[in-house]
């Protein structure tokens, strides 16, 4: 539980989670650091869309944040 | 007074490439670098290794270029093995997009000049049609109409690449000065006293790699440099699966998946400031080249100074006043890494550089010389 108009980033600090997401290059654990959008150590997959900078994005009920294991996946053929 | 073989001034890619092939050929040298002062044109290079578009009109570049992209993946190599930094360099060949029929036209009839001039060197080029470019690269928008395609093009990490020239220059006892602006120069034939900061420095042989700072720094060593700034910017996409399987040349994607958008080209002195107009019209172009980048969100953005003579040629020469003075400038210093350090440095460990660099001579400004 975090209060209204914390990070997401917050929220999973909040919950316990030692790490957020894993490097692209070689798979190592990253958490939270500056936590205020430019170390770019906090990317996860929030609902949905990869790569977001959970730090500056205000959490909210029933917001679905997943670790990012890799980096964005990109469909060529969605023009 | 501190004594070495040789001096070079500036360590950037240019300069840092000469001290590596100096320091390799068993010469004491002393590299000065000016530190964030400085204009520092590498810090703003896009990664291209690029071969097909250099050199219209004039064969001798062109076969310069032909010969440093050769000469880059046993440097590529060397680097690695040497110092443990990979440039993470690739060599797929690359691609020029098309946007209409008029530009296709274009870009053919250059290839066509390009090859002709080539004579025996040879030039390998294929013009694709959209049903080829689609099979190479999935998404490419429908605004592309074609492209130009050469084997010899490819793209290494810039930053690695200066990191490693450094570490191998330190590796084998070069010695880096930061924050050593020259503040006084001498010159006589084979010896150059160098004041600087923290001191003096004299030796038989020095390099001005200092980019735009060159053009100051060359009167005082009977050379000419008039090299002046040429503004581009650059925007970087957040990381994403690889995707695009060759260079383009305002569009890669690098080994940690970053895809890096170019190219622009503004006469706004020495000015490093970003522009919305200039950052829209490249990721237009980016955007109609490939649709899928439309959802990329871009992390990153600069913008630096290119290093320009005045026929976009690089330049080389060396004094004839104060034989030993040497100077390098070039806007290519990642593709012309692989001359700078195997073929441009052992010319000046020998003191004279090779008649296939006379017409890269600074002398071609003079007109009243060339005619």
């Amino acid at each position: 539980m975090v209060p209204a108009g914390a990070s997401a980033a917050a929220a999973v600090l909040a919950a316990g989670f030692e790490s957020i997401r894993e490097t692209p290059v070689d798979r190592s654990e990253r958490a939270p650091y500056c936590m205020m959008g430019v170390c770019f150590d906090c990317l996860a997959e929030i609902d949905g869309v990869a790569n977001r900078q959970s730090c500056i994005i205000v959490v909210r009920p029933g917001m679905r944040i997943n670790r990012q294991t890799r980096a964005r996946a990109i469909d060529p053929k969605v023009q | 007074m501190e004594h070495y073989d040789a001096i070079v001034i500036g360590g950037g890619l240019v300069g840092s490439a000469i001290a590596y092939g100096l320091v390799r050929a068993r010469l004491r040298v002393v590299l000065l670098d000016e530190g964030d002062m400085a204009f520092r044109a590498s810090r703003g290079n896009f990664g291209l290794v690029w071969v097909q578009s250099k050199g219209d009109g004039a064969p001798h570049y062109q076969r310069w270029t032909r010969l440093s992209a050769d000469e880059w993946p046993a440097l590529a190599a060397e680097l690695e093995a040497k110092t443990g930094i990979a440039v993470g360099h690739q060599r797929p060949g690359g691609v020029h997009l098309c946007l209409s029929e008029a530009e296709i036209e274009a870009r053919h009839a250059m290839m066509e000049r390009m090859r002709v001039q080539s004579g025996n060197l040879g030039f390998d080029y294929r013009m694709l049609d959209r049903r080829e470019l689609a099979d190479l690269f999935p998404g490419v928008g429908p605004a592309v109409s074609g492209a130009s395609w050469t084997p010899y093009d490819g793209h290494a990490n810039p930053l690695n690449l200066l990191h490693a020239l450094h570490q191998g220059f330190a590796e084998n006892g070069g010695r880096h000065l930061p924050n050593s602006t020259v503040t006084e120069a001498g010159a006589a034939p084979g010896d150059f006293r160098i004041r600087h900061a923290d001191g003096e420095i004299s030796a038989p042989k020095v390099v001005l790699a200092a980019g735009l700072g060159n053009a100051d720094l060359a009167r005082h060593f009977g050379l000419s440099a008039p090299v002046k700034p040429l503004k581009g910017q650059i925007l970087v996409t957040e990381r994403a699966r690889p995707v695009l399987p060759m260079p383009i040349t305002t569009i890669r994607q690098t080994v940690e998946g970053s895809i890096m958008l170019g190219d622009s080209q503004e006469d706004a002195g020495f000015d490093t400031s970003q522009s919305p107009a200039v950052m829209q019209s490249i990721a237009r172009r980016a955007v109609l080249s490939f649709p899928w980048l439309r959802d990329l969100q871009i992390v990153r953005a600069w913008a630096a100074l290119r290093v320009m003579s005045p026929d976009g040629l690089p330049i080389y020469d060396q004094s004839e006043r104060f034989p030993g003075a040497f100077t390098a400038n070039s806007h290519s210093g990642v593709t012309l890494a692989g001359a700078h350090v195997n073929l441009f440095a052992p010319m000046v460990a020998a003191g004279k550089l090779e008649p296939a660099l006379e017409l890269l001579s600074a002398k071609r400004f003079d007109v009243s010389v060339a005619a």
